[in-house]
């Protein structure tokens, strides 16, 4: 064994430092060069303020933004650390629901969030992605049924026609990759930042 | 089920296809020691590496000293993480201020590392420096990838050589394998993969104000290197929590899309490796082929969960296919495929919670790894488990005929298939025993989230998962304790090394062997006969092992569904 010694601490050593540092170290600085905003988290920012990243959802509650899918991530409860507390669209602490297939908790709340939605809009059918949670917690799309589900309520509390609505959500749809790759999908951000600057103009 | 899932399936496996030749021969190359296309840069860098270290190139070992060598650098690689886990808090390059890692889950995590596990008892954003991700994982990745090269590129010797005592250099083979084949891969993956958006920065977290005044913590770090290399070495270990499933770590489809292709691409190539060093790429083929029966099955089954959806959210008036713990731009078809990719390599990065799937959906990554994910498998480590059951399948074929069962030449005798079978049952020991320890004990008892049949499952899945190296989870289990955390991490180092060194002792063991030229007898092992029975027989020594198990898992988890039945956790 000791003949494996010196091949060992000079592989161990040199291959961490090439694997751990110049290859991370490397990548971080030619990455930063070629790809500056991506490779700094594709930030949003609005009038000089970050609001968020184009990648990672955020939670929409009020009634005049579309709303995100619903969101499992959670945050250590203030009162006691050992504990957790439900804090939708926690970017620091990304995870999904994992409730599985035959779980009563799972069929409470996707029950409850529907008697919502249907109030809301009882004239179409409620899109599967916007009462299951995703993976991630954070996931910055919906599905374009998802968007124009919400419509009426945007059309509403914003008084703006309701075509107009639904023209900006066919704007901000994104298509599959050639037509093959991924799912047709809105990013609820983007879509709201929209909303936000067409209502500045209709202001003017 | 779409058309355009099934194109997707068929470009995928198009693409790994079309991989499998090229990369295949690139390997051998570098692995036969000839001159290849990055020599000119690599190879001054790779013979001053051996100079320092006091390695002559030429000096092979037996199977003893190869794996004697690849232990003791594991157990330094070892020393060196979990030293990095637990002083992470007095290092530089920890923004966020994480402190030290508890000593269980350092233990579990550097064993799971070292291991090719990357089982993720640990929530990456909130546990790990940006150091520690680095210095500590991604190396790691490298390293536990290379030996696992290392260990399938000596076995292929094996079968290769004749009337020899040794194997090849650990050391060489392990440098080659990080030095030529994963990092320049990596370099170039993860230009391309912050292209398509993931950071690589080492800027600290940014507050964020939301559109409705809300204020979002964005977690960031260097990610696009890490990912690179857990996807390429099948490690799997994310940068964050939710793994491929974070939009940092997997933004849009298209790096989704590469990202499967990377899981599949050196173990499907190392099929191609072993036909060419063998002497007859027909027989790299016919493993390839017996591997893309069990893959395609699987895929068939999770994707027809998948878009059917639970009887659950259909008797609420919902229509569709199984949209919790997936992400909207993957869909079903990308996530069910994922998860079959994932688990048939070991890779076990997750895009979707597979937690969340339907049982029988889930049912399928769960019975990947309990093949021993010999499905393309790990990098190394899927070549080599699926040639310990060829041995298994030539020894039945030889009973059938009554002819001492041959392959390539070499005669199968009971050493060989005493070793396989240690390497094939210590696999279902580790799952089924723990698992069947965990269902009793109180510790145990703790870590479900789910009640019924799938909190059974997902204490049967964490053990299959680490005993298999694989790493995804239903994680809804509470891994993060003492009990988990020291038995899983008991797991991994059973299945990775009690199937490692069995492999090179019958390595060794077939090396020393005299070649018998092939006559009218010989069974041939490159037509579709073979493959049948190869599949047979995984499939047979599968079922029989793990299907109580699972009927007491998926299965009666589906019946119910059906049926109606939901279960509440009590308290």
């Amino acid at each position: 064994m000791l003949t494996h010694l010196r091949p060992t601490l000079v592989l161990t050593t040199a291959l961490t430092v090439v694997t751990g540092l110049a290859y991370p170290l490397a990548m971080t600085g030619l990455a930063g060069t070629l790809f500056p905003a991506k490779a700094a988290g594709s930030l949003v920012e609005r009038d000089g303020v970050v609001v968020g990243s184009a990648l990672i959802g955020q939670s929409f509650t009020g009634e005049r933004y579309f709303h995100g899918r619903p969101s499992a991530t959670t945050a250590p409860d203030p009162a006691d650390a050992t504990k957790t507390v439900a804090a939708p669209y926690n970017a620091a602490n990304s995870g999904g629901s994992n409730l599985g297939p035959t779980s009563q908790a799972l069929r409470d709340r996707v029950a409850d969030d529907l008697a919502r939605l249907k109030s809301e809009n009882p004239a179409a059918p409620v899109p599967m992605d916007l009462v299951t949670t995703s993976g991630s917690g954070l996931d910055p799309d919906i599905s374009p049924e998802a968007a124009l589900f919400q419509a009426p309520r945007i059309a509403r509390t914003r008084g703006l026609p309701e075509d107009r609505v639904r023209d900006l959500v066919a704007a901000q749809t994104q298509d599959r990759l050639l037509g093959i790759l991924g799912e047709p999908r809105v990013n609820v951000l983007a879509l709201n930042l929209a909303l936000d600057a067409g209502q500045v103009r209709t202001g003017r | 089920m779409t058309l355009i899932g099934w194109i997707q399936i068929a470009l995928f496996c198009a693409v790994v296809l079309a991989l499998v030749k090229p990369l295949g021969l690139y390997m051998t190359r570098v692995f036969t020691g000839e001159r290849t296309i990055l020599s000119p840069v690599l190879r001054p860098v790779e013979r001053g590496l051996y100079r320092l270290a006091g390695i002559d190139e030429g000096q092979e070992q037996h199977w003893l000293a190869y794996a004697g060598a690849m232990v003791v650098f594991h157990v330094a690689g070892f020393l060196v993480l979990y030293g990095i886990l637990r002083l992470q808090a007095v290092l530089p390059l920890n923004p966020a201020d994480q402190a030290a890692v508890a000593p269980d889950l350092a233990f579990n995590t550097s064993t799971s590392f070292v291991t090719n596990t990357n089982w993720q008892s640990y929530g990456g954003e909130s546990t790990l420096s940006y150091l520690s991700q680095m210095l500590g994982l991604t190396h790691q990745n490298f390293l536990s990838a290379a030996s696992g090269m290392a260990a399938a590129v000596a076995l292929v010797r094996g079968f290769s050589r004749a009337s020899t005592r040794t194997l090849g250099s650990f050391w060489v083979d392990m440098t080659r394998a990080a030095l030529y084949v994963l990092l320049p891969l990596c370099m170039v993956l993860t230009l391309f993969y912050v292209w398509q958006g993931m950071p690589q920065t080492l800027g600290a977290y940014v507050d964020a104000t939301t559109l409705e005044g809300g204020k979002q913590t964005i977690a960031l770090g260097p990610v696009a290197s890490q990912v690179a290399i857990k996807m390429l070495g099948t490690n799997g270990g994310g940068f964050f929590n939710a793994n491929a499933a974070h939009p940092f770590e997997n933004p849009t489809a298209l790096a989704n899309f590469v990202q499967m292709v990377t899981i599949f691409a050196i173990g499907a190539a190392f099929t191609n490796v072993f036909g060419r060093m063998v002497g007859d790429e027909r027989q790299g083929w016919a493993i390839l082929a017996a591997m893309a029966v069990l893959f395609l099955a699987g895929v068939v089954v999770t994707y027809w969960a998948e878009a059917a959806g639970t009887p659950l959210l259909h008797a609420l008036g919902l229509q569709g296919g199984n949209l919790e713990g997936k992400e909207v731009r993957f869909g079903i078809v990308a996530s069910a495929l994922f998860a079959v990719i994932t688990t048939a390599a070991s890779c076990g990065a997750v895009n979707a919670m597979h937690d969340s799937f339907t049982a029988l959906g889930g049912m399928i990554p769960l019975v990947n790894m309990q093949l021993g994910e010999i499905i393309v498998g790990g990098v190394g480590a899927g070549l080599y488990g699926m040639l310990i059951f060829v041995v298994v399948a030539i020894f039945v074929a030889g009973l059938m005929v009554g002819r001492t069962p041959e392959y390539l030449g070499k005669k199968i005798e009971a050493k060989e298939v005493k070793m396989a079978m240690l390497g094939i049952l210590c696999l279902p020991l580790m799952m089924l025993g723990f698992t069947a320890l965990a269902a009793v004990l109180p510790a145990g008892l703790a870590g479900p989230a789910n009640a019924g049949p799938h909190g059974f499952s997902e204490i049967l899945y964490a053990y299959t998962s680490a005993a298999a190296n694989n790493g995804s989870a239903f994680a809804g289990l509470s891994a993060n304790t003492l009990f988990y955390n020291t038995t899983l991490a008991v797991a991994m180092l059973v299945g990775r090394f009690f199937v490692k060194i069995p492999a090179l002792a019958i390595a060794g063991s077939l090396a020393a062997k005299k070649t018998v030229p092939a006559s009218a007898g010989t069974f041939p092992t490159h037509g579709g006969l073979f493959v049948g029975l190869l599949v047979g027989v995984i499939v047979i020594i599968g079922g029989l092992t793990f299907f109580p198990a699972l009927a007491l898992g998926p299965i009666v988890e589906h019946l119910a569904g059906l049926a109606g039945q939901t279960f509440a956790t009590g308290g």
